[in-house]
């Protein structure tokens, strides 16, 4: 399943690292951060609760960007 | 964040028109400053190490301004400007970032705006305003002047005319009448339109274009890819360099027996300008942002391009490969002469429209076309159509046989040849010969100036493949002045054809120009896979990288033209921002180049670059 969540991102670089934080997170087969229209494409693997992965995938952003935002 | 600044830099100014003669509260007074104007770097710098991520341009910042406030301190010189003067900078670039990211993000983002918010709805006489996503496919919706066509459909009722700029960036309104099929994200110029949608919200164009243009960054170009590779590496090792540069000299300088004691000031100094200067933010915004811009400008063209990396390949295209039919020329076949007749043409036309008022062939439709007035059946009688060859029919009482030559000898009349290429059809009336109407495949009026642009763009191969007859397609190839044609194939053939072209040693790589609709294996197939006049189809916009929204060849060159653009300012911006930054580098290591350079090498490279990415929205016409 895939979803899509606005995030708030300051810079481009830091956006990267969301990613890689993001698809390193538990319950995410895919992830893309999009810097430029400040969005983030998440793919749930099978039978995940998304609720709780996003909770994880937003501490996981938090850790590498203290200032970034997404809007659950 | 303003305020910030403006707070910071007063209060600087003015602890140095009125200097305090304490030194204690001197330094109390800058260090508030300092906080004032860098708390949140501060903060972030201190969750980086907590997290184990150490390296990011905050605690870069902080240990630049802390040693420079330290060496102060140590050398109890009170002159803590400098410190603050890179803190204030810094934010002011972060400031001015955040300001230009946003604005061309918003700028690039209103280009695309044809997201519909609502769609009319009829239900039991009255319109309700309904969300586009729950208008159910055959719905009967109401589009009034002004308003965006909100879901695809075919009108009903009503005539009008469409500005589609927004889709196709082509100018000139679109007419529409009942039977005609329209398209979402199209604006309603001055009729009122009744339309029945043939697709839900999700599946209609507008959705599809937002969706892949939306999407396009996700798919990173090489340069991207280079570019946060570097930033991973570039980081730690201007931090190590620097680290070696507070250390090594004075060490050799201790070891070997040299003057000690102040060069420890001078070096550390030096390393920490170098920190200030290895922040990669130039690189790390402006790159993505040209390529973001130059989808954005693109896409106002009705140039769709899927993806940072398709913008790439295809500004290093060198060949060109075409389809011929529906992609250089019109796809329709159109009555372009007619030869030896006895008779007027517009009466052997008459005569032959009628014989064929029955079959649903190309050539009959085209041939009803020309004769242009809805067919009086009654006039016609005794219709016998024989596959493969033509039509026999009585019409006003003369009998009529029209067809190919074939189907003239076989009733005992010899068909005269043609000079022009194309396809015939004889006529003969009353068993006598009475000319030929020829019927071509029209030309694009502007196929032939976008080939040549394209050549004159450094193309060096343009090929055309077609299906049809080598005469045909010869006679195209030397109307539009294609270097190459391949003739007589077979879609799978076109697959063969271009794998052979690719395989050769012309260098670059090739793109293959389609219609989008039987073309899609060769299009999946090219280095980048360019599809035409896809308003609507969605087969084409799955299959192409780029995706024309017209079918206008012009659209080619445009496209080419924005890749080259784009990559050219990208390359421009990493060898101009590496350039300065290395040349400070070397400055400041020599000693030559003070925090006030350094800070110039860090923001003002990044303003700079971030504007040069911005020319890539623009678009030129010519």
């Amino acid at each position: 399943m895939k979803k899509t969540y606005n995030i708030e991102v300051d810079c481009a670089n830091c956006a990267l690292l969301m990613e890689n934080a993001t698809k390193q997170t538990a319950g995410v087969e895919n992830a893309v951060v999009n810097f430029m229209t400040q969005k983030m494409t998440v793919e749930f693997s099978e039978g995940a609760d998304e609720k709780a992965v996003m909770k994880s995938v937003l501490k996981a952003c938090h850790k590498v960007e203290p200032d970034c935002e997404i809007e659950l | 964040m303003l305020i910030r600044i403006v707070l910071a830099a007063v209060f600087t100014v003015a602890l140095n028109i009125f200097p305090v003669e304490n030194q204690w509260v001197k330094l109390v007074l800058y260090l508030g400053v300092y906080v004032l104007i860098g708390y949140d770097i501060l903060r972030k710098a201190g969750l980086g190490i907590i997290n184990g991520r150490p390296s990011d341009e905050n605690f870069l910042m902080t240990v630049a301004t802390a040693g420079a406030f330290a060496l102060a301190i140590w050398e109890k010189s009170g002159d803590y400007n400098e410190a603050i003067a890179v803190m204030l900078f810094y934010q002011i670039g972060e400031f001015f970032q955040n300001y230009a990211v946003g604005r061309s993000r918003k700028s690039i983002s209103a280009l695309m705006d044809i997201r519909p918010d609502y769609a009319n709805v009829e239900t039991g006489g009255a319109l309700h305003w309904v969300d586009p996503n729950e208008v159910a496919v055959g719905s009967i919706i109401i589009v009034q002047p002004g308003e965006k066509v909100p879901l695809d459909g075919v009108v009903e009722a009503g005539n009008s005319t469409l500005n589609t700029s927004a889709l196709t960036g082509e100018s000139l309104p679109r007419d529409v009448a009942p039977g005609d099929e329209i398209i979402s994200g199209c604006i309603n110029l001055s009729g009122v339109l009744r339309v029945r949608t043939t697709k839900p919200f999700g599946e209609s164009t507008v959705s599809k274009v937002l969706e892949l243009v939306e999407n396009s960054t996700s798919h990173k170009s090489q340069s991207e890819a280079f570019i946060s590779r570097f930033a991973r590496v570039y980081t730690p090792a201007v931090c190590f360099s620097a680290l070696a540069l507070a250390i090594l000299p004075p060490l050799f300088a201790l070891i070997t027996g040299a003057e000690a004691g102040p060069a420890w000031r001078t070096w550390i100094y030096r390393a920490l300008t170098f920190l200030v200067i290895s922040c990669p933010c130039a690189l790390v915004i402006s790159i993505p942002l040209s390529f973001f811009a130059a989808i954005g400008g693109a896409g106002r063209k009705g140039v769709l391009i899927k993806g940072s990396n398709y913008l790439e390949t295809l500004s290093k295209v060198r060949t060109f490969v075409f389809d011929k039919t529906g992609t250089l020329t019109k796809g329709v076949f159109e009555v372009t002469a007619v030869h030896h007749s006895p008779l007027d043409e517009a009466r052997l036309i008459e005569l032959a429209a009628i014989a064929e008022c029955s079959s649903s062939h190309p050539i009959s439709r085209s041939i009803q076309k020309a004769y242009g007035k809805p067919v009086d059946r009654t006039r016609v009688s005794d219709i016998e159509e024989i596959a493969g060859e033509g039509v026999k029919a009585v019409v006003d009482g003369i009998k009529v046989v029209a067809g190919n030559e074939k189907l003239m000898r076989s009733i005992g009349v010899e068909p005269l040849p043609c000079h022009c290429t194309g396809t015939l059809v004889h006529i003969a009336l009353d068993g006598e010969y009475a000319g030929h109407i020829l019927i071509t495949d029209v030309v694009k009026p502007t196929s032939r100036r976008a080939i040549d642009l394209l050549r004159k763009a450094g193309i060096t191969r343009t090929v055309m493949l077609t299906g049809d007859s080598a005469k045909v397609a010869g006679h195209v190839a030397v109307e539009l002045g294609v270097d190459r044609v391949c003739s007589g194939l077979l879609p799978a053939d076109k697959v063969e054809k271009v794998e052979e072209l690719m395989a050769d040693e012309t260098p670059g790589k090739l793109a293959f120009v389609g219609d989008g609709i039987n073309d899609a294996p060769v299009l999946t197939r090219a280095d980048i896979g360019i599809a035409m006049g896809a308003m609507g189809s969605d087969a084409a916009i799955e299959a192409a990288d780029v995706v024309l929204m017209d079918d206008d060849p012009m659209g080619i060159v445009t496209a080419l033209r924005i890749s080259r653009k784009c990559l050219g300012i990208v390359w421009q911006n990493i060898i101009f921002a590496l350039g300065i930054k290395a040349a400070c580098l070397i400055l400041g290591a020599l000693g030559l180049a003070g925090m006030w350079a350094a800070i110039f090498a860090d923001v003002g490279v990044m303003v700079l670059a971030v504007l040069n990415a911005m020319r890539c929205l623009r678009v030129s016409n010519k």
